[in-house]
């Protein structure tokens, strides 16, 4: 179980996940080792899996994100893999998740203007295996996105 | 718009995977001395092309066993609606995300819960009471996969 230091730790870290060990250890008020210690044994334990670069798309000439939403025909046993497995050759697929609910699989999918993403669609996306229904989300804006947990 | 090369390129690419990463291991793996791996990396920070870090947590182990994106369609619309919806949505803190769209909803949100229970009571009692809310769509997420996206 975790105790509430480890806690602090999280917490700062998820503020600034670029805190060096020593300004992460001065904010939770422990000395470097103490601290380097518990993170350590976090990482082993698998509570801190990783840290990961967040890609600026938009910043890249990348303008457009769309949430894609499909329902699968699930009358092929093997429908939901062989979607999955496409849906992951595709390049402009930045996330792949998958629902209980009316909505079975979201692909989350860039493209650098609304041309580029009419041909995305057309090419890739209408050609995925086992689709019975798709709906589209045209982002605007992000309005807040820091996926902290609240702990 | 920020022009990359295939070396950019390929150190994007590597701090998606870890952003722990130090300048003389990108350097190894590239072939880059250890100062030309740092300058390219502060650059891709400077410049914006990467816009932060996400860290990869064990959310079970956590305590929060439930993830729910939700679609929420306002029953009442205007701006000024928009942004009173806007601002009491920032202060759930189980919110994580926070996207504007245009489609069949008007805001996409991703939340964390300790488990089905708690889901619903954050449902009735904070999204369900947010100013203007209409129809809310809710999907629970069984499996996620980032992918490296157009690199």
């Amino acid at each position: 179980m975790l105790s509430d230091t480890d806690r602090r730790i999280l917490r700062h870290l998820q503020t600034d996940p670029s805190l060096t060990s020593a300004e992460l250890s001065e904010r939770c008020g422990l000395s470097a080792s103490a601290c380097w210690r518990r993170v350590e044994r976090m990482q082993a334990q698998g509570i801190l899996r990783g840290q990961h670069a967040i890609i600026n798309w938009a910043a890249l000439g990348w303008e457009v994100e769309v949430s894609l939403r499909f329902t699968i025909d699930k009358t092929n046993p093997r429908a939901f893999d062989e979607f999955l497995a496409a849906a992951r050759a595709v390049r402009e697929v930045t996330e792949i998740q998958t629902f209980l609910g009316r909505v079975d699989v979201r692909l989350h999918v860039i493209a650098r203007d609304m041309a580029h993403y009419q041909q995305i669609y057309r090419e890739k996306i209408l050609t995925l295996p086992h689709i019975a229904d798709i709906e589209a989300l045209m982002q605007v804006a992000v309005i807040a996105e820091d996926e902290s947990l609240p702990i | 718009m920020i022009r990359l090369d295939d070396t950019d390129r390929d150190i994007l690419r590597a701090l998606q995977e870890d952003a722990t990463l130090s300048a003389g291991e990108i350097g190894r793996r590239l072939g880059l001395s250890q100062p030309a791996a740092w300058r390219r990396v502060k650059r891709l920070y400077d410049d914006g092309a990467i816009r932060g870090q996400r860290l990869d947590l064990d959310h079970e182990a956590l305590g929060f066993g439930v993830t729910v994106f939700l679609g929420v369609k306002l029953a009442t619309k205007g701006r000024v609606s928009l942004e009173d919806f806007e601002r009491a949505v920032r202060a759930i803190p189980e919110v994580q995300l926070v996207h504007h769209v245009l489609g069949l909803y008007d805001y996409r949100l991703r939340v964390v819960a300790r488990d089905l229970a708690d889901f619903e009571r954050i449902l009735r009692r904070r999204v369900m009471t947010l100013p203007g809310v209409g129809e809310v769509e809710a999907n629970v997420l069984l499996s996620e996969e980032r992918r490296p996206g157009p690199l």
